[in-house]
C-alpha cells in the first residue's frame, strides 16, 4: 500500500501532536450535573440526592462519569487545519483517579497524541488519537479521558466539526 | 488520635438507600443486572443540550440522511453514559470506577431498545484493594453488540487484606 503519495497528515497537521489546547476552567454546578443526569437517565442518587451522598463515602454530591464529556476542551493556540467534512467519534478510553463533586473547579485541557489514516469504504478516513485532561482546583488529576475521532469526506462540513 | 467520623450528624435523613456490593460477594462469570434503554430523539436533542454536543447528525435529519442513515444517529458518548451508568449502579456507593473504555463499532438508531450489559472477567487484590474487571456492551435488537468495551472497578473488602 502507498500511503506516501497522497497523505492528508502534513507536516502542518502532523505538527498539532502534542501541542496543548487552551486551558479552560469550569465551575461543576449542581443544575448540570442534575440536568446531565437527566437526561442520559440515570436514577443514581450520587448525583442528585444530597442527603443520601452526604451519608456515603463520597460525603457529597457527584458527577456521572462521563459528565466529563461535557467540559469542552478549549482551541489549539493555532487552529486546527480539519481536512475532512465529516465526523465519527470512535470512542473513549476514561481512567478516573478521583470523583469529579459538585462546586469543584475542573481545568480541562486536550492534545493530540497521533494521526493516522485508513483508506476503505468511506475513502481516506482520518483517525485523531486525543487526551483530554482534568484537573480539580487543588492540582489534582482527577481523570483522563482518550478519544478517537475519525473524518472523512469532502463537502460543507458538518457542525461540531473541529470541537472534537 | 483524632477520630473522624463516618457519617454526618444528619445522617438519619437518608432518604435513598445506597446498597454496598463486597469484593468478597464477586466471582468470575458473575453477570450484572441488565439496563435496558428506550432512547428517542427527545433523549437524543436533551443529551445533546446536557453534554454540549452539537454534531447535527444526532438531531437534523437531513444531516442523517445525506451521511446515508435512515434517522438520527445515537451519541457514542451517549451509549458510553448508560454503561458507566450500568456499572456505577452495580457498584452502588462504596465501589469506584476506575477505567471505562468503550468503542463504537457499530451505529444505534432511537426508537429501538438497547440493553446494556455486563459480566465479571476477573478479580485480584492489588495493595490491599479489591479490584474487578468487567466485560461490557451495548446490544442492539438485532442481538449485535454494537458497543463492546471494558471497565475496571474497585469494591470494598469485608476483611482487612495485607
Amino acid at each position: 500500500m502507498n500511503t506516501s503519495e497522497s497523505s492528508v497528515i502534513t507536516d502542518h497537521l502532523r505538527a498539532f501532536i502534542g501541542v496543548e489546547s487552551v486551558p479552560v476552567i469550569y465551575e461543576i454546578e449542581r443544575h448540570a450535573v442534575e440536568r446531565f443526569a437527566c437526561a442520559i437517565g440515570d436514577p443514581n442518587p450520587l448525583y442528585t440526592d444530597e442527603i443520601a451522598t452526604r451519608a456515603s463515602s463520597f460525603g457529597g454530591l457527584i458527577a456521572p462519569p462521563t459528565f466529563l464529556r461535557s467540559l469542552l476542551p478549549g482551541h489549539y493556540p493555532e487552529p486546527y487545519p480539519e481536512p475532512f467534512a465529516h465526523i465519527l467519534d470512535g470512542g473513549s478510553s476514561y481512567r478516573f483517579m478521583k470523583p469529579v463533586r459538585v462546586g469543584d473547579r475542573i481545568a480541562v485541557t486536550r492534545k493530540i497524541v497521533d494521526l493516522y489514516e485508513k483508506h476503505g469504504r468511506m475513502g481516506t478516513m482520518l483517525f485523531k488519537i486525543s487526551e483530554q485532561k482534568y484537573v480539580n482546583q487543588l492540582g489534582q488529576l482527577v481523570a483522563t479521558q482518550t478519544t478517537t475521532t475519525i473524518t472523512y469526506g469532502d463537502g460543507e462540513k458538518d457542525s461540531g466539526v473541529g470541537d472534537h | 488520635m483524632a477520630t473522624i467520623k463516618s457519617e454526618p450528624d444528619d445522617a438519619v435523613e437518608t432518604g435513598t438507600e445506597l446498597p454496598t456490593l463486597w469484593f468478597e460477594d464477586v466471582d468470575v462469570g458473575n453477570e450484572l443486572p441488565e439496563l435496558i434503554k428506550m432512547p428517542d430523539t427527545r433523549q437524543l436533542v436533551m443529551y445533546a443540550g446536557a453534554s454540549q454536543d452539537f454534531v447535527a447528525i444526532h438531531y437534523d435529519l437531513n444531516v442523517a440522511k445525506a451521511a446515508g442513515h435512515p434517522t438520527v444517529i445515537i451519541h457514542g458518548a451517549l451509549k458510553s453514559a448508560w454503561l458507566a451508568e450500568l456499572v456505577s449502579g452495580w457498584i452502588g456507593s462504596t465501589g469506584r470506577l476506575l477505567e471505562l473504555d468503550v468503542s463504537y463499532r457499530a451505529i444505534d438508531f432511537p426508537g429501538t431498545p438497547v440493553t446494556c450489559l455486563g459480566k465479571v472477567t476477573g478479580t485480584r487484590i492489588e495493595n490491599g484493594v479489591g479490584l474487578v474487571e468487567l466485560e461490557i456492551g451495548l446490544r442492539n435488537v438485532d442481538n449485535v453488540i454494537t458497543t463492546p468495551g471494558r471497565a475496571l472497578v474497585s469494591l470494598p473488602t469485608r476483611t482487612v487484606i495485607s
